[in-house]
């Protein structure tokens, strides 16, 4: 069995206890909600882009510490981010967090390694991407996303959507 | 002595062995030695096993409980020596496999204390039960205007079969509420009674909370009412005895795979005056008497509601399932179990920031709880690396989580074969994971 010990480590732990960007925005260009109906997590992410780069961006909700975590780094590594670097980054998370990225090759993961684990968690899966689902969403101005049915990552690339 | 005890007494009536209080003699055989859980649970092998390196805690018995070697003892004889589709062919196995399946139907019968065979119809599960009540009964019975009574504990099977019917009749769903303790409220309960309510269906025992629900005086007042009432007994039937003739309930439905037995089987009792008079639920073959093109001819019940080839080895394995519970017999199993809740609550009261939801006066050996601080997902993977393995989730009763205000909780759930210290290993788990989110 993989060693998913390694999931609750210290920083995503930390970002759970300290989530950044936690919060709303007075003005956001770009929103969307994402809920798991599984579980009944749900986030809005909410964003404004200046020129081509997101300017700021908060999420809010409620959830597991995995998922919350994921907002929180997420928040923190999109920040500052062209619309088409952000969309490289997540789908490398979703690849990441589904095992089918190779970290050994050049990528923009980073910090966000410390999500590798989660690929051995089914079921938490979608506790660490429902956020990266959400953010794709408000890039897109769809109102909502969902882990589920034919809106679920896990069964539709995002890119495809 | 009275004429009754002179009857006891005569030779050519079997004379049972006098039993203390508690102890049963469902089985014929008394059991008065101390309860053995040790030697209970060497009759489940997916109890020896290791998760992780750890031996495993099995407290998810209300999601499926695990199945003893009889059981499987009994399916792997079945598929090496018996089977054969039943009710057909005139050849040795067809004749074997159909004993078999009409035996098991007997041994149901018996363990719910059912006054016919005919009156236990084998099902896919509770929730099948459920919807076959709802296509039989209610898309029969139930019109535009009529009131379907429910409860704020019923499990999602036993509410959104008939939101599908009131959808398409126009009927309407009245729901009866619950305490800050996770109990019905039963004078809300006979408040919600009109001269157009038509039908009530109660969960006996709440997956998600424990609560035994007071079906017995529910049943009552509703058949003042000339009501009938569909009783959810997933929960209940695994945990206690029931016995549907005391309880006078219209229909009891039920799960094996809860039940030690397969997955694939489950049974919906009915009175036989009500099921006569419904349609069937699923057409084909077995459920017929004739078929032309112009006309066909249903079956008797229970035939009339087992369309197709039924899951022959899962209703032979149930049966041997009830055999095996009732040789324990249900009392035994109903006071371990609650000694395992007693000791359970009072552990999990003395840790803090752990919150028991649902706290019923009478309850069954199922604890739902919330950590302070984090979250009933972070707390199952958690859990289970210490090999415990627990529910977490809103366990398919949505509306009990919103009236506790909680996305979702951990749900630890004890049968027989739980032992006190697998107990301890839970709050040992639960001490570790607030360790690592402190």
């Amino acid at each position: 069995m993989a060693d998913y010990k390694a999931l609750y480590q210290e920083v995503i732990l930390d970002h759970n206890k300290k989530p950044r960007n936690y919060g709303t925005l007075a003005y956001a260009s770009h929103h969307a909600v994402g809920h798991n109906p599984l579980c009944g997590d749900h986030i809005s992410v909410a964003l404004n882009f200046d020129r081509e780069c997101v300017d700021c961006i908060a999420f809010q909700g409620e959830s597991c510490a995995i998922c919350k975590a994921s907002a929180s780094m997420m928040t923190a590594a999109i920040k500052g981010k062209s619309r088409a670097d952000a969309e490289i980054l997540i789908q490398e998370f979703l690849a990441m967090a589904t095992g089918k990225l190779d970290l050994t090759s050049p990528n923009h993961i980073g910090r966000l390694a410390v999500f590798a684990g989660v690929c051995d968690l089914p079921t938490r899966v979608k506790c660490a991407i429902l956020p990266w689902h959400t953010l794709h969403a408000a890039f897109n101005s769809v109102d909502t996303a969902s882990t589920e049915a034919e809106a679920d990552p896990m069964r539709v690339p995002i890119s495809n959507a | 002595m009275n004429a009754d005890q002179t009857a006891l007494a005569s030779p050519s009536v079997p004379v049972r062995l006098a039993s203390a209080p508690g102890v049963t003699t469902t089985s014929g055989m008394p059991t008065m030695e101390p309860f053995d859980v040790e030697r209970i649970r060497a009759d489940f092998p997916i109890l020896q096993l290791q998760i992780d390196g750890k031996p495993l805690v099995y407290l998810d018995t209300a999601a499926s409980s695990q199945m003893p070697q009889p059981v499987i003892d009994r399916l792997v004889r079945y598929q090496t020596k018996e089977h054969a589709n039943i009710h057909r062919a005139v050849h040795y196995l067809s004749e074997t496999a159909t004993a078999e399946y009409e035996s098991a139907r007997r041994k149901l019968q018996r363990f719910i204390n059912a006054p016919g065979e005919r009156e236990v119809i084998f099902t896919s599960g509770t929730t099948d039960a459920i919807n076959l009540v709802m296509h039989g009964y209610g898309r029969k019975f139930i019109k535009a205007g009529d009131e379907i009574i429910l409860t704020t504990l019923e499990h999602h099977s036993n509410i959104v079969p008939w939101q599908m019917l009131a959808e398409e009749t126009g009927a309407k769903i009245r729901v009866v509420p619950i305490n800050d303790a996770g109990e019905l409220l039963i004078d809300e309960y006979e408040k919600l009674f009109n001269a157009r309510t038509r039908f009530v269906g109660v969960i006996h025992v709440s997956n998600a909370l424990g609560s035994i629900n007071p079906v017995k005086q529910m049943i009552a007042f509703a058949h003042a009412h000339s009501v009938p009432v569909l009783v959810d007994g997933a929960q209940a039937v695994p945990h206690m005895q029931v016995d549907v003739q005391d309880l006078d309930c219209d229909f009891y439905a039920f799960s094996g795979h809860k039940l030690c037995g397969p997955t694939g089987i489950g049974v919906l009792y009915g009175k036989a005056a009500l099921l006569e008079k419904m349609q069937p639920f699923k057409g084909g073959g077995d459920m017929i008497l004739s078929v032309s093109f112009e006309k066909t001819t249903y079956n008797t019940i229970p035939h009339k509601f087992e369309a197709g080839t039924p899951p022959i080895a899962a209703a032979i394995g149930l049966g041997a399932a009830v055999d095996y519970l009732s040789a324990i017999g249900m009392d035994t199993i109903a006071t371990h179990e609650s000694d395992l809740l007693n000791y359970a609550t009072d552990q999990l009261n003395l840790v803090p920031g752990v919150r028991i939801i649902g706290t019923a006066k009478n309850k069954a050996s199922v604890i739902s709880f919330t950590v302070d601080g984090v979250h009933p997902h972070d707390v199952g993977t958690l859990l289970n690396q210490e090999g415990v393995a627990l529910r977490t989730g809103h366990h398919c009763a949505q509306p009990v989580m919103q009236r506790f205000k909680v996305p979702a909780t951990a749900r630890a759930s004890f049968a027989f074969y739980n032992s006190m210290a697998e107990v301890d290993a839970l709050i040992a788990g639960i001490r570790t994971v607030q360790k690592v989110f402190a």
